[in-house]
């Protein structure tokens, strides 16, 4: 369905690429909008907006229902979506593909259709030191309902995961591993193809938090292994309240529904409802049919713009902010794994992390500033909250110039000796 | 409307009271205290009363945040020291008043250095968590005051 052209050039054009996102060019406060705060969430470029504008403004219609033109074309650009999923993520069929509202219902669902049903006391869910809270908290809740636990891995000063660690607490109760693939308060990359070897030596499924890496790094999921691989739409350039779960199919299909309703049923009487196939069984009720399609619009998009050509410059990106914040006496960078994407993340003396985002903000500089989700992240280095600035593949490095030069001036605002 | 400046909030007063906060110390004896906690952001505020005769005869404050935050919760303890209960009470609703910007300041005496904070909306709560806090010790309420619950409309970003 799309008829976009492709990009030629082996170069990554970045003034090309910023013309693609219309938000970027606007004055915040009188000043251009530097929009640091991608691991928040992205902005949107022209084919993602244009795609969800067509779909309303032509095709608006319930899906899998009707025999009426605009369903039949709501449908077939719903599964599209679905096809683009599949194939941007290598999985072996649009049976695992489950569109959910981003990756927070995705772990939800697994831990309600798939931990929970089998779970018992005593049963153990590993985790690492660095998730967002998202991949904590269903699983605390799953603790209070089942008397199962919660097992956490540690990291080390530099924000990678201490895998020894991890593995020796790999054990007959571990019931479900659930870590991220990339930190969002510190960047960190996590060494995942490790993690599901261990694991699955030990007949232990794992669950991947893919919220950050989706836009980042190439997943494949056939490659990775994982059983499970969760992502949102709106971290990847495309709309808010769409995500998705993959799933391994064999373990879906043995899964009970995580919601009731219409379209996962097959034939409902008030004796015996038979569910419907996968991936439907899982998606009961209207979808954000609009979302799914932005989301494809999305992947195709990163798929033309190129994702190694696009990583390649983010590394720059990093590498050159890495030297620059690091050059500012009284900053300290919080996160600093040898394999990490995208994120700057540091405190500085004397001054609060608000403050420092107050200041930013009146430069037209979007950063985030708290505990990003992230508290134990925050408790582990000793801090209440960092300043995040996060990058994506639109950033440029003079805006990390203009970024090192608002620090500076928050530190002369602040009177803070350097 | 013209955009407020950068140095409209953080004002010489402001910065020099978050640098050097006043009255930042645990009150031996305090009549009244109470937590304040800002989910949002972190910022923790515990703030002493010595409650005698319906005056407040000495007021401190303790915690991290902000410069805001510890620049409101500086000069709210110096300014609130021999005040009464219910003229602590006045001065908090003017200082809601000029932080959301429907007042003016007047009668505010050096707290009027937060007008700026009409202009920065995202940080009205820095600036009033202590003064929820105070007004729980106050009412010696139990629990944790947090800024995500019963802040005025005003208060809300």
């Amino acid at each position: 369905m799309s008829s976009l052209r492709v990009v030629k050039s082996a170069e990554f054009d970045l003034l090309e690429v910023r013309r693609d996102f219309p938000a970027l060019h606007q004055k915040v406060h009188g000043k251009p909008l530097i929009y640091l705060d991608n691991a928040a969430t992205t902005q949107k470029p022209k084919p993602v907006i244009d795609a969800v504008d067509r779909f309303y403004r032509f095709d608006s219609s319930n899906v899998h229902r009707a025999v009426h033109v605009l369903s039949d074309r709501a449908t077939k650009a719903y599964e599209g979506a679905r096809t683009t999923v599949k194939q941007y993520i290598n999985a072996r069929s649009e049976r695992e593909i489950i569109f959910v509202r981003g990756t927070t219902e995705a772990i939800n669902l697994v831990m309600n259709s798939f931990v929970r049903p089998r779970a018992k006391a005593g049963d153990e869910i590993l985790i690492s030191a660095l998730e967002h809270h998202s991949n904590i908290v269903p699983w605390q809740l799953l603790a209070e309902q089942t008397g199962s636990r919660l097992v956490v891995a540690p990291i080390d000063d530099r924000g990678e995961l201490i895998l020894e660690e991890f593995e020796r607490r790999l054990g007959p109760r571990t019931a479900l591993v659930a870590v991220a693939h990339i930190s969002n308060a510190l960047g960190t990359i996590m060494p995942v193809h490790e993690i599901v070897q261990m694991a699955h030596a030990r007949g232990v499924p794992v669950l991947i938090d893919g919220a950050q890496a989706i836009s980042h790094l190439h997943v494949d999921v056939r490659e990775l292994d994982c059983d499970f691989y969760a992502f949102s739409g709106h971290k990847v350039f495309g709309p808010t309240g769409i995500g998705v779960l993959y799933g391994r199919e064999s373990l879906l299909e043995q899964m009970p529904p995580y919601q009731g309703g219409g379209d996962m049923i097959r034939s409902v009487t008030f004796e015996k409802t038979i569910y419907n196939e996968l991936p439907y069984k899982f998606e009961a009720g209207t979808p954000h049919i609009a979302g799914a399609i932005g989301l494809g619009a999305a992947l195709d998009y990163v798929s033309r713009v190129g994702l190694v050509r696009a990583a390649a410059h983010e590394r720059e990106l990093l590498d050159y902010g890495t030297a620059l914040l690091g050059a500012v006496p009284g900053l300290r960078l919080i996160g600093t794994a040898r394999e990490k994407v995208g994120v700057l993340s540091f405190v500085l003396d004397g001054v609060h992390p608000h403050d420092v985002g107050t200041v930013l903000d009146r430069d037209g500089i979007a950063v985030r500033t708290g505990h990003h989700c992230a508290q134990p992240v925050m408790d582990r280095f000793g801090v209440p909250a960092t300043t995040r600035a996060s990058l994506a593949l639109y950033n440029s490095k003079a805006e990390l110039d203009a970024l090192a030069h608002g620090i500076r001036r928050v530190q002369k605002l602040f009177a803070v000796q350097t | 409307m013209k955009d407020t400046e950068i140095s409209d909030l953080y004002q010489e007063m402001i910065v020099d009271h978050s640098r050097r906060p006043r009255n930042f110390r645990r009150l031996e004896h305090a009549t009244h205290q109470a937590d304040g906690f800002n989910p949002l952001c972190g910022d923790k505020v515990k703030v002493y009363v010595h409650l005698e005769n319906g005056v407040l005869r000495d007021v401190s404050f303790e915690g991290e945040g902000c410069a805001i935050s510890k620049a409101s919760a500086s000069l709210m303890t110096e300014t609130l020291k021999g005040k009464s209960k219910s003229e602590a009470e006045q001065l908090f609703s003017r200082f809601r008043d000029l932080a959301t910007g429907s007042g003016d300041g007047s009668d505010l005496g050096k707290l009027a250095v937060f007008a700026g904070l009409r202009g920065f909306p995202t940080r009205v709560k820095c600036a009033t968590l202590v003064w929820h806090t105070l007004r729980a010790a106050l009412e010696q309420t139990s629990g944790i005051v947090s800024t995500e619950s019963g802040a005025a409309p005003g208060e809300v970003e």
